[in-house]
Parts: C-alpha cells; structure tokens; sequence
C-alpha cells in the first residue's frame, strides 16, 4: 500500500502569519505538531539545525519587547538563518519615514521573513501589502499577538495532552490585550471552553460574540477551570481612568491561592509576562513550581517560534 | 446664448411636486423660462432631445471639502468642480478647514474670488464657528455674513464648552445666521477610529460608542429650546441620535439634519480588514444604524444627504488604520449612490432627490435646487438605469480615496447644465 504523501496545510509562498483569525484549525494544528519535535532539540546539547540556512529574517520591533524578541531571535538562529533584530523605538520613525517606507527600504535587501511587533493594530497586514517576503506577526496594538497564543496551546497540550474539552480562564485586562483574543479565538478553534473575567470597563464590546463566556466575578468565572491565565494590567495603555486603584484590583481581580481554589483543584497558572507582582497575581503563587507554567511558556515559546519561522519560510 | 429647449424628458422636482414627462425651456439669461407637459420654444430655440433620460435640479451638497488654500494637492477649485459637475453637483457648500482656516473676512474674499476664477460650479463658502476652530472665540458672524458666508461650521471639530455653544446661538438667533454643528464628545471619542463593537474588538482598534454623538445633540437641542436659531447637525450616524432627533421635533424644537451617503449605504463590516478610506467621521456603524437612518429620511426627521467629499492623498491613507487620515472623496458618486436607494426599494427616488435638492437650498436659504420658472437652470441630467463600476482612476477628484471602489452601482449622470450652459457631458 502507497503511503499517502504528506501535504502540508500551509501552502503558498509567501504566506504570512497574520493573527489566529486567519488561520484554520489543520494549519494551527500543523504548527503545534512541528513545534513538538523542536522542544526535544532545544533541550539536547546541540541546538542547531540548517533548516534556514541561507535564508534572513529581519526582527521589526516597533514596541520594547524581550521575551518575544529574544524567543524569534534564538528560533531564527537555531534554525541556521541568518537574524537582524532592529529595534525601531528610537530610529526610522523618529525621523517621519512611515512603516511603509521602511519596509520597502528593508524589502530592497531581500529579507525572507520579517518578524513584526508594532504598537498599531493592523500594522502587520499593511507590511504584508507591501512586501514579497513572509510575514509574522509578533505583537500588534490590541488585536493580535498568533505565536502567544500557540505558545500557550502548546504549554498546555504539553501538560494535559490536549486543549479539547478542557475550561480556561483568561482573567484581567481584556481590553487592551492582543494575548487575550489570539488566545479566545485559538482555545476555541482547539475545542475548549473559555470564560473571560475582568471588571466591566477593561471588557471589550461584544465579547461574548467572540464565543466566550465573561464574568466579572472570580469565583464564578474561575468555576471548574483547568488553566487559568493571568493578565498583565497594561498601564501604558491605558488613557484616563479605568480603575480605582491597584489596590482594588488586586482585591478583587488579583489571582491568590484562596481565589485559585474556585478552579479545579489541578488547575495550572500561565501568565504571558512580564508580570506586575502583587497586581495582578499573588507573588509566591506566580513562583509556584507545582502550579505556574510560567518559565514553560517561555521554554516552548521558542519552539513555537521555530516551527512558525520553518513553515512559513519555505 | 441661445434659448434651449429640452425634450422629451422625465422632469423630476420636488420643490413643485413635478414628476411629468415634458420640456424644459432655458431662456438666453440662463433662467428656466417654462417647465413641464406643455412648455415650448420657439422655433429659433437650440434643441436637446433627453428620450428615456431624468431631468432634476442641480445638486445641492451642504458638505465638501476644497483644498485651497493650503491642500491643493489634495483638491483645488478646479478639479473639485470638475468631479461636482460629473456627478451633476451644481452647488456646493465648502468646508472651511484649510489651510488658513476661513475664520475672517480678508480670507473670504480671497476665497470668493478665487472661486469665481477657478470654478465652474456654485460657491457657498463656510467659515468656522470659532476662531482656528479651536472652540474658545467665535468668529465674526456679522462681518462675515455680510461678506458671502453662507454657514458657520468648525467641521470635524464640536464645540465642547456647553457656556460657549449657549452664546453661540444666542448670537447666532439675533443675526440669522446657520450654525452648522459636528456632533461628538471628545473625551468619549478619544483615539477611536471606528465604531465602538465587535468589529472594533476583532481588529483591535479604539472604538467610538454612539453615546459620543448622541450626547452633543442633546445638549445642543437643549440650549436650542432656550435659544432658537439656525442650527444644523452636519451628519448624524445611528439610531440613537435619531431616537433624540424623533423626540425634540415632536416638541417643536425647529432644526435640521444631515446625514452622508457613506453612512446610509454602507456599514462597519465594509471596513474589512483594515480599508482606510473607509475610516470616516462620523464612523460607520452597525446595519441596524443604517437601515434606521433610511428611517429617518422616509419619516423626514434627516433632510438632507451630503457627500461628506474629503479628498485625502494617498500618503495620509498608506498607515496603519489609527493613523490614517480621516475621510473618503464622494461629490462625484453621490448622486449614483444614492440611487442604490432607490433601486434596491430602501427608498422612493422623490424622497432622495428632495434631500439633494430643495431641502438643503431652504436650510442654506439660497434660491437652488429648484427647477421654478424663473429660476438658474442649473439641472442633472441622468440615466436612471445606466450600470456601471466605480474606478478609482476614473473619477476626477485629484485624491483617490473613494470608499466604494469597484462597486456596481445603477444610475448615472448623462449632463449638467450650470445657468443653461453645458458644463457637462459624456
């Protein structure tokens, strides 16, 4: 009997990496089993493949970022290609060139990834436009933030096998988080439950048209959780005043060991970092071993970002 | 000039309650000199056969946006025109955001005679409310009527401080002057860009809640109660505001509203993934706020249809959506668009073409849009079934930015006649 010959879900080149909303399930599960076999690899002695030899991939930071910037850099790097990381806070701009014509300077050296992070939603989708090489999606304004999320998947996969029937929290600032809907739309697309919890005016509209359920109380949005992901209040940005205090928050929104009892008893904490100790999460539980997958997240975050750079750029 | 006879024409004027076919006789003046079923011309009269076409006023457009001085890469007098008269625009209100601000009498002349240079279309220039429309001084509302000022708007910008805006129409009460407002809390609009919804929460963008609106109406007709004068709401963009609209009238508050095109044909889902010239002032809402605004013309509590023309270059577009300029070109498409109105039965043609026509000339008080014996034959003429494709390229606006390109639309201008001339034709 004929094996069937393997066929990739992610045709076409280029093909960018725009949000979750744009993937389909095959293609998000595609990345997840490709990442598996790279968490092994970076935990060997020897990290290097040359998979990407020969090929450049350009970091675009437009926002301070290092997690996500070093995890794209090292996946680049282990992967043989050849990594520029350009930090745009303090340069291009400052000068009034637009994203577009930076990236048609970038485009005129024959990148074959540019790996974005940019403060304005939608940004990457212009660059995608505008350029012949593939595109990734590191972080924009509040509407997505893909490798996040599937980072997220694959922490929890790691753990629970599957992401399929499972109930997860995403608690905190709603509103202002890419993390959150790039994550409400891939759990969803992998078959889990998600409630939302967060006070009423850091809920974005329409919410529950996302295909969540949202809570403003802990103990009820929390009820039978098996993950529970934390938030980061982002104070930067935020314009006027969304919130009595920190203090307040923390009371009624901050995650403690008595407030994560409202979640199964095996419930495990992820948090996207960097975390605002004492604001949002209770410190000795963000520390936790037996609990927080924090340190996991970053761990397989850099598989992930491996197996986006090798399936994309092809 | 000659005198013109048009024939065999379907005259559509709403301001005489006309829908007849029949003639049109143009006298050597440029001034109507007999309309309708028996209206005839002598035998030395110049003679356009119009079989199977509409004949209506000229187009009145209370909103568009003039890039001289200060933009004329964007738009000038000319082109501006040009693209006005393919749509069978004959008068135009313009926008007094330049570049200087028309806020005192030196610019207004300066802006006349320029007009009446570079123009071929009817000039109703604007000046602002307040002072570099910054909403601390009012203009001079006396002086500057006096010298041609048809209205006084600050645009995009609302008077925010409620002691000022009572003064304004105070003043404006004694003096018969139009104040034309933009309806939006700033600190409720802050950053946004967009509609306040689901649609904003996907592409993570700032939204704008109704309320922004809604708010600034209400107050403002409050102080209308206390100080009646001309008071005009630019566009008004969901059901809520019309909701306040529907209630004021009711008591007798005596005011008027307008509403774009672009809000009545098209929604927030339109914007897709992030089309900026469809980033717009008032934002597009939701389907359920358009079909209410085709209410709202239907129960006449919207007068008025304007194209909201804001010519923007393509460097102003080329950003991401937050960033982007705010508008979209339409004087050329307005009259087409609104005929998808008529054609997919949102509303009666008679009803569209008052709000084109006769009811911005009553508000703007000039002696337009109006086919009478006696009046400028300034008039449309169109094929009401005519399909065809919006192309950007196509259209005579010196900016691109439409936001209906590649739209099919049914219904397109054959002429107009500016005072009985031919000023266009295709």
């Amino acid at each position: 009997m004929a094996t069937a010959k393997k066929v990739s879900a992610i045709k076409n080149t280029p093909k960018h990496l725009l949000g979750i909303q744009n993937l389909s399930v095959l293609e998000a599960k595609e990345i997840l089993t490709e990442a598996k076999s790279f968490i092994k690899l970076n935990r060997g002695s020897s990290k290097k493949l040359d998979v990407l030899r020969g090929k450049t991939q350009i970091n675009l930071f437009f926002e301070p970022s290092t997690r996500t910037q070093s995890s794209f850099d090292l996946a680049g790097k282990r992967l043989g290609a050849d990594v520029m990381t350009m930090n745009m806070g303090n340069s291009a701009l400052k000068k009034g060139e637009t994203l577009i014509d930076t990236a048609m300077t970038l485009n005129a050296m024959h990148p074959d990834i540019i790996v974005i992070r940019h403060q304005d939603s939608g940004a990457p989708n212009l660059l995608s436009q505008k350029v012949n090489c593939t595109v990734i999606n590191a972080g924009d304004g509040r509407r997505e933030h893909p490798t996040q999320a599937l980072l997220d998947a694959l922490t929890i996969i790691n753990r629970k096998d599957s992401v399929e029937g499972l109930k997860i929290a995403i608690c905190g600032d709603i509103l202002h988080s890419r993390v959150a809907r790039s994550n409400i739309y891939l759990m969803n697309m992998l078959g889990a439950e998600v409630n939302v919890i967060a006070p009423k005016t850091l809920m974005p509209t329409g919410i529950d048209n996302l295909g969540v359920k949202s809570f403003t109380d802990m103990k009820k949005g929390l009820d039978g959780c098996d993950i529970v992901m934390m938030l980061r209040l982002q104070n930067e940005r935020m314009q006027g005043s969304f919130l009595p205090s920190k203090r307040e928050y923390y009371e009624f929104f901050g995650l403690t060991p008595e407030k994560l009892k409202f979640a199964k008893k095996d419930a495990l904490l992820m948090h996207p970092g960097p975390m605002n100790r004492g604001v949002e999460i209770d410190t000795k539980l963000a520390d936790d071993i037996n609990v927080s997958l924090v340190k996991e997240q970053v761990e397989l975050g850099v598989a992930v970002r491996m197996a986006c750079l090798k399936l994309y750029c092809k | 000039m000659k005198e013109k006879i048009l024939t065999n024409v379907r005259i559509i004027d709403p301001s005489q309650k006309m829908d007849e076919i029949g003639n049109i006789v143009i006298d050597e003046k440029g001034k109507i000199k007999s309309i309708g079923k028996k209206s005839g011309a002598s035998k030395s009269a110049e003679k356009i056969d119009l079989k199977g076409l509409v004949a209506i006023p000229g187009l009145v457009d209370m909103k568009a946006f003039v890039g001289e001085p200060g933009f004329e890469y964007k738009e000038n007098f000319r082109t501006l025109s040009q693209a006005a008269l393919a749509g069978g625009v004959t008068s135009i209100v313009t926008m007094p955001n330049t570049k200087p601000i028309i806020d005192n009498v030196s610019m207004v002349d300066f802006i006349i005679r320029r007009g009446r240079d570079k123009a071929k279309v009817n000039l109703f220039p604007c000046a602002s409310i307040t002072r570099q429309k910054e909403g601390n001084q009012m203009t001079e509302f006396g002086l500057l009527k006096a010298r041609g000022i048809i209205g006084f708007s600050d645009v995009n910008k609302t008077i925010q401080n409620t002691e000022l805006m009572s003064r304004i129409m105070n003043y404006a009460s004694d003096i018969d002057v139009l104040i034309m407002q933009h309806a939006e809390d700033y600190e409720l609009a802050r950053n946004s860009c967009i509609n306040q919804s689901e649609v904003a929460t996907r592409l993570g963008l700032q939204g704008v809640s109704d309320i922004a609106e809604k708010i600034i109406i209400e107050r403002d007709l409050s102080l209308l109660s206390e100080y009646p004068c001309r008071y005009h709401i630019n566009q008004i963009s969901s059901k809520n505001s019309l909701n306040v609209i529907k209630k004021n009238k009711s008591n007798g508050i005596k005011f008027s509203t307008g509403v774009s095109i672009n809000n009545l044909s098209l929604n927030q889902n339109d914007i897709g993934e992030f089309r900026t010239f469809l980033k717009l002032s008032p934002p597009l809402r939701s389907e359920e706020d358009r079909l209410s605004l085709i209410e709202g013309i239907k129960n006449d509590l919207i007068d008025v249809i304007v194209s909201d023309h804001l010519p923007e270059d393509e460097e102003s577009k080329r950003l991401p959506f937050a960033q982007a300029a705010t508008g979209s070109i339409g004087i050329e498409t307005l009259l087409s668009l609104s005929l998808e109105l008529y054609h997919n039965e949102s509303l009666p043609l008679e009803k569209i073409i008052t709000c084109l026509t006769i009811n911005p000339a009553k508000i703007l008080k000039i002696n337009k849009g109006t086919l009478k014996e006696g009046s400028d034959a300034d008039i449309c003429i169109f094929d009401l079934e005519k399909p065809w494709v919006v192309k950007a390229e196509e259209l005579k606006s010196k900016s691109k930015n439409t936001a209906i390109e590649n739209k099919r639309l049914q219904g397109k201008v054959k002429m107009t006649l500016l005072q009985g001339e031919v000023a266009y034709s295709n």
